[in-house]
């Protein structure tokens, strides 16, 4: 990333007026070197970026005029230029041949440079205007970009968001729209000043001396040889080290997360050699990778500089010869210069645009992705919801043709209890994805209080329901706003009194800032059992009709554990429960047990009615609950 | 920075040899436009064709010569700035292994990880940067001044008028725009931040419905993004202008006076279009030389953070007595009157800790969070040192042993089952390197493993994703209690191991373990009583220090920490 930036830094030079020496060969990436990952369909990725460009389609073509502008305006100087140096030559050789009342014409020589001083600055205000209009421009189409695509994150199923790493679609987000912007903000204008300046120079060139634009044009192929060959080197060394040092991040993160396991079973040594070799690996491959990106620069500088003795030479013979004058040569010097920067960027230019376009790819296929079926035209709206739930012939699987649940019938009354039993991991959280309408069911309906679910709103449906999960999700903000999250008109006094409910007031008015603590980044100024305590406040203060809880308080010290359970039995009262539970009292206490395994509801009824069938239930409960109560009733 | 570079030792040779190729390249770079005025001041005004074409000869020489000694410049530069990437790396890695898991705490993992690879990286780009750039530009413009001098010393006076106005100019815009470009990176962290949270939480918005909510927060962070972004490309479009029209306007005044010196005969029409060549290079390496000041602060904050992890010393090491003597040593764990501390903490995490655990017992550890079980059990292996009091294995105080033969003694299975990237084989096999596939068969065995590793398509050869992501949390632990077995250690480490596995494999798995641990010392660490019942001896800990020990029966009747911890985990009716 920092090597693009690095590089479109320097190209934003533009096509300078003046005889400046040739760009330097630096950057460690050298120019374009990186290999670009190719867009799959250019042609339409492309279109729809210039889409966004649109609504500044005046003030692109403002930026677009004063880029040719500054451009045009800078290409005349050097000639200009030459005039001037003309006048003193010509003013030498008169004195020299002693032609009587020779002498330099100060006035003449003076009148150009003003007129060039008045051209630099024309040059100069305009290549302000172009970046300082673009700036607007660029960062105004990032900003859209990204809030549509976080606005489009908000209406995508989640499905979606199981199925990616969170990793990835950040990536998409954050670093490839950052991809598109510096595009925009440099690479854009810089296509416009060097095509006009490429174009403008041999004109001016061809003015000048069409022989010499000969032998100038004819060093052109060389050096799209050279970049041809060394890019092609080159990307073959980057690909290698980028996969080296891939696979060395990989070792290191492996290695630094796993270190009590390296430490335990003493393979430090094991690891450090395995990491050299790599090391050694990713060396190898570096140095070329840099070595070759770094001798464009002086290749194309010997090209430059071939064309440069050519033109001095021929020039000389051609001004003993009085075709051309020595100011000619002078501009075709500065000319010639100018003539292979737009060329490298060229180049450089046309793998910025490929990678720019394929991060658009990127971004336009999380845009693309299908959303959430839309809300009903009608939906129905629960006015004083009682928390009756009814899954009627509900079907469902992650995957079509891999149903988990085949036939589920369950009917759960206002207030009553159902316990979720089963070994971890046995898909407990696919029972909150259904009831939620996180995911759609394949067939059969979910009712509450008689009403499908799939005819209410999302967010009306979502909002009768309270969860307490095991992992907390809190944000980086107060405490305060962190509870009154699940309603964000509460007063304070609710706050405090959902606080106090939840058994979480006492530890909050211990911080330093009671409830005005901010929680940091990874909210890890609060114990794991202090964060359950306050996504149960949340809970209470949303004031749900159905909750979903989960009992499992691994991590969390007893007298917390005990705090906990209190709050979530003061939360149960009087709502209908879904209880991924552990504590057997809440199991035998039940309504509704229903065992889960492998993802799919095998064994649902009461407790009592489960152990007289003897199945999976029976089983677990004989393993596991039935030894831990005789040993602690003995 | 600076002292990183510490690490050059080995290349100071190169890095003159580069310096001084450079200095040719510059050179010759410099010497081109002298020729050239010498074709027109010698052989252009006397129409001398041969002088011309001599002299073209000589440009092409200075030319090739100049480009073999750049490339020979860039293959040195590359090879000392990687070279100098591997040293550093290599170092930094070996330290970070040697690091207790006190240091891994201070600076956190995470933080390791970037230091290895991302800042590194970071300092190694601007090493060449620096190779290439902070030499060529001094000396490009150090050589200018010389042949502007050497040419016409009264014109230079033009520069010492120009050098300072684009000095300034330059130190104007970057000192009015550092403040933005360091608030950039903040910004988009920000706005990261955001976002990371909307989709680790997004089942928690989704069911508050707070999607407008994290919508309008997404979009602040985003605008205030936007708005700096636009002030650091504003910023940015007056400095090139700015840069170009002082050097244009120095241009021109050379021009100026430059034809006055040449009326009074002082100088020549090439001498003066050297001269501006020479201006131009000098001003051009001043404003190469200006981007170091963005390179340079972001390289040298990390550099920092680098040296900040080699500095950091590991707090536990062999020490000096530490005697190889072979120690037939049993695999009794003793705590005599132990104490810990971590660092800043008000109160100890351990103290006064005594007890003993025997071979062929299981020994239980339990507590609640922060009451020190997980701090007790890592002063085993050593990833701490006790503060006060001894820790004892076989007799001898652990920080007497080799740290590498004390582990050997050891298998640890740690709370969150860590595995590596490579086959099934390959992770059982990590704790015995040299086991045949017999006894990692069997150890998948006894570990309830077996059963799931045949299911998968290659068997024990089937490769893990990285950290075992394709396999199910009790599937990973079972793994990972195979890896401990396969060690046949004196003393097994059981650090809450059995919390992801089901009710039916957790029973089948005790039965499997009790035959082959039983020469052993197993001490086992966990939060349900229902998972120590069975132990020989139960710790309870309570804030750091032992509230009893005894078994099951004993501690019901007599300890009130153990009871209310029973009572927490079961309800009433089926403690009493």
């Amino acid at each position: 990333m920092s090597e693009h930036t690095q590089n479109k830094e320097h190209g934003s030079k533009p096509g300078g007026p003046g005889g400046g020496p040739r760009p330097m060969g630096f950057g460690p990436g050298g120019p374009g070197m990186m290999p670009g990952q190719k867009p799959k369909q250019f042609k339409a990725s492309f279109k729809r970026l210039a889409g966004y460009l649109k609504p500044f389609r005046l003030q692109l073509g403002l930026v677009f005029m004063a880029a040719i502008l500054s451009t045009v305006f800078s290409i005349f100087s050097p000639k200009i230029l030459g005039k001037a140096t003309d006048e003193l030559f010509n003013g030498l050789m008169d004195k020299m041949k002693g032609v009587p009342g020779a002498a330099i014409d100060f006035e003449a020589i003076a009148f150009i440079l003003a007129l060039l001083a008045g051209l630099y600055v024309i040059s100069a205000i305009f290549a302000f205007f172009q970046q300082y209009l673009m700036a607007g421009v660029a960062q105004k189409v990032v900003y859209r970009l990204r809030n549509e695509v976080n606005e489009k994150l908000g209406k995508l199923p989640l499905k979606l968001f199981d199925a990616r790493s969170n990793g990835d679609i950040l990536s998409r987000v954050v670093n490839d729209v950052d991809n598109i912007s510096n595009t925009l903000q440099q690479s854009l204008t810089q296509i416009i000043t060097s095509v006009v300046t490429l174009v403008g120079v041999i004109i001016m060139m061809l003015t000048i001396s069409p022989l010499l634009t000969l032998i100038l044009v004819l060093t052109l192929p060389l050096s799209f040889i050279v970049i041809a060959l060394v890019a092609k080197r080159s990307q073959r060394y980057f690909k290698s080290q980028q996969a080296e040092l891939g696979e060395l991040n990989g070792h290191v993160e492996e290695m630094y997360t796993g270190h009590t396991i390296v430490k335990a079973f003493g393979r430090e040594r094991h690891s450090i050699k395995q990491f050299e070799s790599i090391n050694d690996r990713l060396y190898q491959s570096s140095w070329r990778a840099q070595f070759i990106s770094g001798i464009i620069m002086p290749l194309m500088n010997l090209i430059g500089n071939i064309g440069y003795v050519f033109i001095c030479v021929v020039g000389g013979l051609l001004v003993t010869r009085q075709t051309i004058t020595v100011g000619d040569i002078q501009a075709f010097i500065q000319y010639a210069r100018q003539f292979t920067m737009p060329i490298t960027q060229t180049a450089n230019i046309a793998n910025i645009i490929q990678s720019t376009i394929a991060s658009a790819e990127r971004v336009f296929e999380l845009l693309d992705e299908e959303e959430e079926s839309p809300e009903p035209v009608r939906p129905v709206v629960l006015s004083s919801p009682r928390g009756d739930v009814e899954f009627r012939g509900v079907q469902f699987g992650y995957n079509e043709d891999a149903l988990l649940i085949e036939n589920m019938n369950i009917a759960v009354k206002s207030g009553q209890t159902v316990a979720i039993v089963g070994p971890t991991g046995a898909g407990k959280t696919t029972l909150v994805n259904l009831l939620m309408r996180f995911y759609e069911v394949n067939g059969g309906t979910i009712t509450i209080d008689g009403q499908n679910i799939r005819e209410m709103e999302r967010g009306s449906l979502r909002s009768l329901f309270g969860m307490v999960l095991q992992d907390t999700w809190l944000f980086n903000g107060t405490i305060k706003d962190n509870i009154a999250y699940g309603r964000a008109s509460a007063a304070e006094s609710e706050v405090i009194e959902a606080a106090i409910a939840a058994h979480a007031d006492h530890f909050i008015r211990t911080m330093p800032d009671g409830y005005d603590t901010m929680l940091n980044e990874e909210a890890s100024n609060i114990s794991q059992g202090q964060k359950q305590l306050l996504t149960i406040a949340r809970a209470i203060l949303a004031d749900p009709s159905i909750l979903i809880l989960d009992e499992a308080t691994s991590s969390v010290d007893t007298r917390t554990e005990l705090q906990i359970q209190q709050a979530m039995q003061h939360l149960m009262a009087g709502r209908t429960s879904f209880v991924i539970a552990h504590r057997l009292s809440t199991i035998r206490d039940a309504d509704l047990i229903l065992v889960m395994d492998k993802g799919s509801v095998i064994e649902q009824g009461t407790h009592e009615s489960l152990l007289a069938a003897g199945g999976f239930y029976a089983d677990l409960y004989n393993s596991q609950f039935a030894a831990t109560n005789k040993l602690t009733a003995g | 920075m600076l002292k990183l570079f510490r690490f050059l030792r080995p290349y100071r040779i190169v890095i003159v040899l580069v310096m001084a190729l450079i200095l040719m390249q510059s050179l010759a770079e410099l010497y081109l436009p002298t020729l050239m005025a010498d074709i027109v001041n010698e052989g252009v005004v006397k129409g001398d064709t041969s002088y011309i074409w001599r002299m073209g000869g000589y440009m092409m020489g200075v030319t090739i010569i100049g480009t073999v000694v750049s490339v020979l410049a860039s293959l040195y530069a590359s090879r000392i700035a990687s070279g100098f990437g591997r040293i550093v790396r290599g170092k930094v890695f070996s330290h970070v292994e040697s690091f207790s898991m006190h240091e891994f705490d201070k600076i956190g993992t995470a933080s390791l990880i970037t230091r290895t690879t991302n800042d590194i990286n970071q300092v190694q780009q601007v090493l060449m940067m620096m190779l290439r750039l902070m030499v060529m530009a001094p000396m490009m413009c150090i050589g200018g001044i010389i042949m502007a001098l050497y040419k016409d010393a009264e014109l230079t006076l033009v520069l010492v008028v120009a050098l300072p106005v684009l000095a300034g100019a330059i130190w104007l815009i970057v000192s009015k725009g550092l403040p933005y470009f360091k608030a950039i990176q903040k910004k988009l962290d920000r706005l990261n931040l955001v976002l990371r949270e909307g989709l680790t939480g997004i089942r928690v918005i989704r069911s508050f419905n707070r999607i407008e909510h994290e919508k309008v927060r997404f979009e602040d962070a985003n605008r205030d993004l936007m708005n700096n972004a636009i002030k650091v490309n504003q910023i940015m479009a007056v400095m090139m202008p700015v840069m170009m029209l002082i050097m244009n306007i120095s241009t021109i005044a050379i021009v100026w006076f430059g034809g006055w010196r040449i009326d009074s005969g002082a100088m020549g029409v090439g001498d003066l279009m050297a001269f501006i060549q020479y201006a131009m290079q000098i001003m051009f390496s001043l404003l190469m030389f200006s981007m170091m000041f963005v390179m340079v602060p972001r390289a040298s904050a990390s550099a920092v953070r680098i040296g900040e992890v080699l500095e950091l010393q590991p707090s536990v090491t062999d020490t000096a007595e530490t005697a190889l003597s072979s120690r037939g040593s049993s695999g009794v764990v003793e705590f005599h009157n132990v104490s810990f501390n971590y660092p800043g903490a008000e109160r100890p995490a351990l103290s006064d800790i005594s007890f003993s655990a025997l071979p062929g017992e299981v020994t239980a550890i339990i507590g609640g969070t922060g009451s020190g079980k997980s701090t007790l059990f890592h002063l085993i292996p050593r990833f701490f040192d006790a503060a006060g009091g001894s820790v004892q294995i076989g007799g001898t105080d652990v920080t007497k042993w080799p740290q590498d033969q004390l582990r050997q003694y050891i298998s640890l299975v740690p709370q969150k089952a860590v595995l590596f990237s490579g086959s099934v084989q390959d992770n059982i096999r990590y704790g015995k390197e040299d086991a045949t596939d017999e006894e990692i068969r069997q150890a998948a065995e006894t570990a309830q493993a077996l059963e799931f590793i045949e299911t998968m398509p290659e068997g024990f050869q089937s490769v893990l994703a990285q950290g075992g992501t394709n396999l199910s949390g009790g599937q990973k632990q079972r793994l990972s209690i195979a890896r401990a077995l396969v060690r046949k250690p004196r003393i097994y480490l059981f650090d809450d191991s059995f919390s992801a596995l089901d009710y039916k494999t957790d029973a089948k798995l005790r039965a499997a373990l009790k035959e082959v641990t039983s020469d052993a010392a197993v001490l086992i660490v966990a939060q349900r009583v229902s998972t120590v019942m069975d132990a020989d001896r139960i710790i309870v800990l309570d804030e750091g220090r032992i509230a009893g020990v005894g078994t099951h029966r004993e501690l019901m009747e007599d300890s009130e920490v153990y009871r209310e911890i029973v009572a927490s985990q079961l309800s009433e009716e089926e403690s009493a």
